[in-house]
């Protein structure tokens, strides 16, 4: 497939090449429904709502061939703002439905909308099996590490020993690592950004959205009523350059404000270290398309539990043919060219028959 | 099986031929017998002589159920007559059982005269104390009652096969065909087609298609040779309408139905389904069917089976999952996701023995409650049953018919003797079958009062009562749906208790609107005061045991609902108009149920849960006891 870029619009080779292209320049406000939005004031979701009323246009898609699926959550509301086709449907089932939707409609750019309880616990089966066909869509998991539309318990994300309405001593359950997770779901495409850096936001989103196949993206987003702040730490302009990883494919993986601190091989994976203490050709150069999955893993578990060393971006970026385009290829494929009727009138007498006078 | 007096010939050999107007015949062995292929190849020469015929596949759960065990007896029945029947037989007036375990598990169901051919060479000391033969059945004088014919199959195979290069282990595996061959001539069936279908069948392997070619043939030459057979029978071609006819399972006719209502639809076919006895086989046959635009997708789950249909559904296919009991609990909550959503959906329910994993392999229609009943909330679906194995071509056109044209989920019941039972099936003129067409919202459906035109993706046909289909892709109506209850009209989320009031009711009064039409009585005597009353695959043996009572004298009415829900608008009227109405089921009176409390009318209920179908003679008794008491 071509790596060209054209001078506007799409790229060829990514995921929506049988996606209709808008003929118009599109603008954020074209992508806003009529719909009030219901999200408490101050919550996370706000930012990416804006940041994909605003990414939307630069797709440069009919609007009319999107389409946003979500399950339950606060997270699913989204669709209902953006307008799109869109379907708010059931608790951790849109991987599913999207899956139909996406393999029958390979005109679709199809999204998921979805959140650590909806994707993660009702929905976990979905979605580990939506990443490893890897059906053509792109898959955002709001995580807030806490359930907020059912007002506060802990989640398969919340760290251990949270404190909250239905664990009043603590939460016993270890948590997921998404990342870790959709990596050993076999992704092709994992990312991970947060609400508060919209430039960030919109840069993943962009490269979400032209991988072919499966993308997962996990974005932390802040519930400021059940539990704010949980990812203060990367946000804080004190501590956030201490805490984060900003991973730029091609480029050596370091972070703090003076590259003080370096991506290195450690043991079985990868470890941080002082920069001052290894030699610069020793620190990893970060390479999204890397075949082996390991090295994305690798990243993905750098974080501790208080979140020092979370790598953002692209971890992964893998080109793997597509369910749905294989599965269009066997129609295609299985197709006689016969007139349907005729091909059923053969097909009812197929096997043994006999008349009767 | 009645002989017709004076109809005996000599033919070559020597050997007499009478004529039957009918034969049940049951094959059983162990699972690893081969006893389901020899019952399909027989019924399919049989097919091909033109009798009418009926079948009854009956096997374990276990794919391998340990050698020689009663819980390893895979048996397959066969009722050819050369007149039109209804059921697989009563009771078999032969029984061919290929080892010890096979003849216990099957005996019991012989009437007194019955023929047996066993296969001698298997009931050895240890495999007959293995099933309980203390004794010999031969010495103890438990089968004086029938014409036993010990055969030995087993070494006869071997011996027949010594020329050709195959390992024992393949000729005792040839021993179904011998066995084969044998009935074929001793009910005088060609065995061309099933040598061309083994040829076809082992193209890869021709020593072992030349192993089971040579069995069938030293089986027929046996017969023609031995003294133990001294008559063979013949059973002439059934007088049926003219047309053509294959065999066809209830599987394959509904997997035919729904391509053929994606064809009359002109719409691409969407399959979710997770793989489940007694339903996989749909899944299997769609999947050969791609040129037709059928996309199967074996989901991770039962969920995700119907998930994606509707997904499919949405954006403009016929979406279908197909499953049973266990996997209709599962989708519940996605039925009713449909049912808010107002889309086509068709949940094809081939019902089996429950609760929980039940009997998987054994027939029931246990699941009428949860079809007409099993989601949370008001959540009234279609529902659609068939009677018959190729009655379920109809019955799947039928249900994509009604889920396209009222954008609703239809659920599909058929039952694990519908799906691998068989009969002759006289097939359709493609130009018979409806036109399934429906269309596509393309533009604004509404006026605001300022004069704006507007999409309502809730605004509702008068007639039919369905929303439009406004698929994705269609410029101008993007929209938004979902679970959450939606406003009259515009579908926006509304919490407002009128207008919920408003959509519940709403979504009954269009299940209500679906055209069905009247159910008809057959009442060939015209004066009968007592209805049987089916649904599904009782149809056959109701029907057979109303043959019966009328030619004894009695009058009986019978009727069969194709549509559950909703229900004929004449039914009220005809349950009105007979004395006493009996209904049975193979459930504990599902349907009695539902007709007391919708027509308050003290219906007669009579069921049974063994996992097979009802005798038609069970049920004459039970329909002459009410027609002598009413």
């Amino acid at each position: 497939m071509s790596e060209a870029i054209t001078e506007s619009g799409p790229r060829p080779g990514t995921a929506f090449d049988l996606v209709p292209k808008a003929t118009a320049p599109q603008t954020a406000k074209e992508f806003k429904s009529d719909q009030e939005v219901r999200w408490c004031p101050g919550c996370g979701d706000y930012a990416i709502l804006a940041a994909m009323q605003g990414f939307l246009p630069e797709l440069g898609l009919k609007r009319e061939n999107i389409c946003f699926v979500s399950g339950i959550g606060c997270s699913s509301r989204f669709p209902y703002y953006l307008d799109t086709y869109g379907m708010h449907s059931i608790h951790g089932r849109a991987p599913a439905i999207a899956t139909g939707l996406a393999v029958s409609r390979p005109d679709l750019s199809v999204w998921v909308v979805t959140g650590d309880g909806d994707a993660l616990s009702i929905g976990g089966n979905h979605l580990i099996h939506a990443l490893r066909r890897n059906v053509n869509l792109k898959i955002l998991l709001f995580n807030n590490r806490i359930y907020g539309l059912t007002k506060g318990q802990y989640s398969p994300t919340s760290e251990v020993g949270k404190l909250t309405k239905s664990t009043p001593m603590g939460s016993v359950d270890w948590p997921f690592n998404p990342l870790s997770l959709a990596l050993g779901a076999e992704a092709s495409f994992v990312a991970r950004t947060i609400d508060s850096d919209r430039k960030h936001l919109t840069s993943v989103l962009r490269a979400a959205a032209e991988h072919e196949g499966s993308a997962f993206v996990e974005i932390y987003q802040n519930c400021n009523i059940f539990n704010d702040g949980a990812f203060e730490v990367l946000k804080d302009p004190e501590s956030r350059d201490e805490a984060l990883i900003r991973l730029v494919h091609g480029e050596p993986i370091t972070m703090g404000k003076e590259a003080e601190w370096s991506v290195v091989r450690t043991g079985w994976g990868l470890g941080v270290v002082e920069s001052s203490t290894v030699d610069p050709a020793d620190v990893v150069v970060h390479d999204e398309t890397v075949a082996d999955p390991s090295y994305a893993f690798s990243l993905s578990r750098l974080p501790g539990l208080d979140l020092r060393h979370t790598p953002i971006g692209v971890l992964r970026s893998v080109k793997r043919p597509t369910y749905d385009s294989i599965v269009r290829d066997q129609l295609t494929e299985a197709s006689t060219g016969t007139e349907s009727g005729a091909e059923l009138e053969k097909l009812l007498h197929s096997g043994d028959t006999w008349t009767i006078l | 099986m009645n002989e017709s007096a004076g109809s005996s010939a000599k033919q070559p050999g020597d050997k007499q031929i009478r004529q039957l107007d009918h034969v049940v015949i049951r094959f059983a062995g162990d699972s690893g017998d081969g006893m389901q292929l020899t019952g399909d190849r027989f019924t399919s020469e049989t097919a091909q002589l033109g009798n009418d015929l009926s079948t009854l596949p009956n096997f374990p759960a276990e794919i391998r159920a340990p050698a020689g065990t009663l819980p390893g007896v895979s048996s397959f029945q066969l009722h050819f007559a050369d007149h039109d029947i209804l059921t697989p037989g009563d009771e078999p007036d032969v029984l061919v059982a290929m080892n010890p375990a096979a003849l216990k598990a099957n005996v019991a169901d012989l009437p007194a005269g019955a023929t047996v051919i066993v296969n001698i060479d298997e009931f050895g000391k240890r495999p007959m104390a293995k099933v309980g033969y203390a004794v010999s059945p031969f010495e103890d004088g438990s089968l004086a009652d029938f014409t036993v014919h010990q055969v030995p199959l087993t070494s006869m195979t071997v011996t027949a096969l010594e020329e050709l290069d195959v390992a024992k282990r393949d000729a005792v595996r040839a021993k179904n065909m011998f066995a084969l061959g044998l009935i074929s001539w001793l009910y005088s069936r060609p065995v061309e087609s099933t040598i061309a279908f083994i040829e076809r069948k082992f193209a890869s392997r021709p020593e072992i298609a030349r192993a089971n070619v040579a069995a069938i043939k030293a089986g027929w030459a046996y017969g023609e040779t031995t003294e133990g057979f001294a008559v063979r029978y013949e059973v002439k071609p059934a007088k049926l309408p003219a047309g053509n006819y294959r065999n066809i399972t209830g599987n394959t006719a509904l997997a035919y139905g729904l391509v053929a209502a994606g064809v009359q639809a002109r719409l691409p076919v969407f399959l979710g389904a997770y793989p489940i006895t007694p339903a996989s086989d749909i899944l299997h046959e769609l999947s050969k069917h791609k040129r037709f635009g059928v996309t199967t997708f074996q989901a991770e789950d039962e969920i995700a089976a119907v998930g994606a249909a509707v997904g499919a559904s949405y954006g403009g296919a016929l979406g279908i999952t197909s499953t049973s009991g266990p996997g209709v609990a599962l989708k519940s909550e996605t039925i009713s996701l449909a049912v808010a959503l107002e889309l086509p959906l068709v949940v094809v329910d081939v019902q089996r023995a429950g609760p929980s994993t039940g009997l998987p392999t054994k027939t029931e229609q246990a699941d009428l409650n949860i079809a007409l009943f099993g989601r949370h909330g008001e959540a009234p679906v279609a529902v659609v049953a068939a009677s018959s194995p190729s009655d379920c071509f109809h019955a799947a056109i039928e249900a994509s018919r009604i889920a396209l044209k009222y954008r609703t989920p239809v659920i599909l019941l058929s039952d694990g003797y519908l799906a691998n039972g068989s009969e002759p099936w006289r097939l359709p003129e493609i130009s018979e079958l409806p036109d399934l067409q429906v269309s596509y919202a393309d533009g604004p459906n509404h006026t605001l009062p300022n004069g704006e035109e507007v999409f309502w993706p809730y605004k509702r046909d008068p007639e039919t009562l369905a929303r439009p289909w406004a698929i994705p892709g269609t410029a101008g109506l993007e929209h938004r749906i979902g679970g959450l209850e939606k406003k009259d009209g515009t579908g926006d989320i509304s919490y407002d208790p009128a207008n919920h009031d408003l959509m519940v009711r709403t979504r009954a009064a269009r299940i209500e609107a679906i055209d069905v039409p009247d159910l008809e009585v057959e009442d060939p005597d015209g004066d009968a005061r007592v209805l049987a009353l089916g649904w599904g695959s009782t149809y056959g043996p109701i029907g057979a045991a109303c043959r019966k009572l009328r030619a004894n004298g009695h009058s009986i009415a019978q009727a069969h609902l194709r549509h559950l829900a909703p229900m004929p608008a004449n039914l009220g009227a005809v349950l009105a108009s007979y004395d006493k109405v009996v209904i049975p089921e193979m459930n504990l009176g599902q349907l009695s149920q539902v007709l007391r409390a919708r027509f308050l009318v003290d219906v007669v209920g009579y069921q049974q849960v063994r996992g097979l179908p009802f005798t038609s003679t069970e049920l004459e008794s039970v329909f002459e006891e009410v027609v002598k008491n009413v």
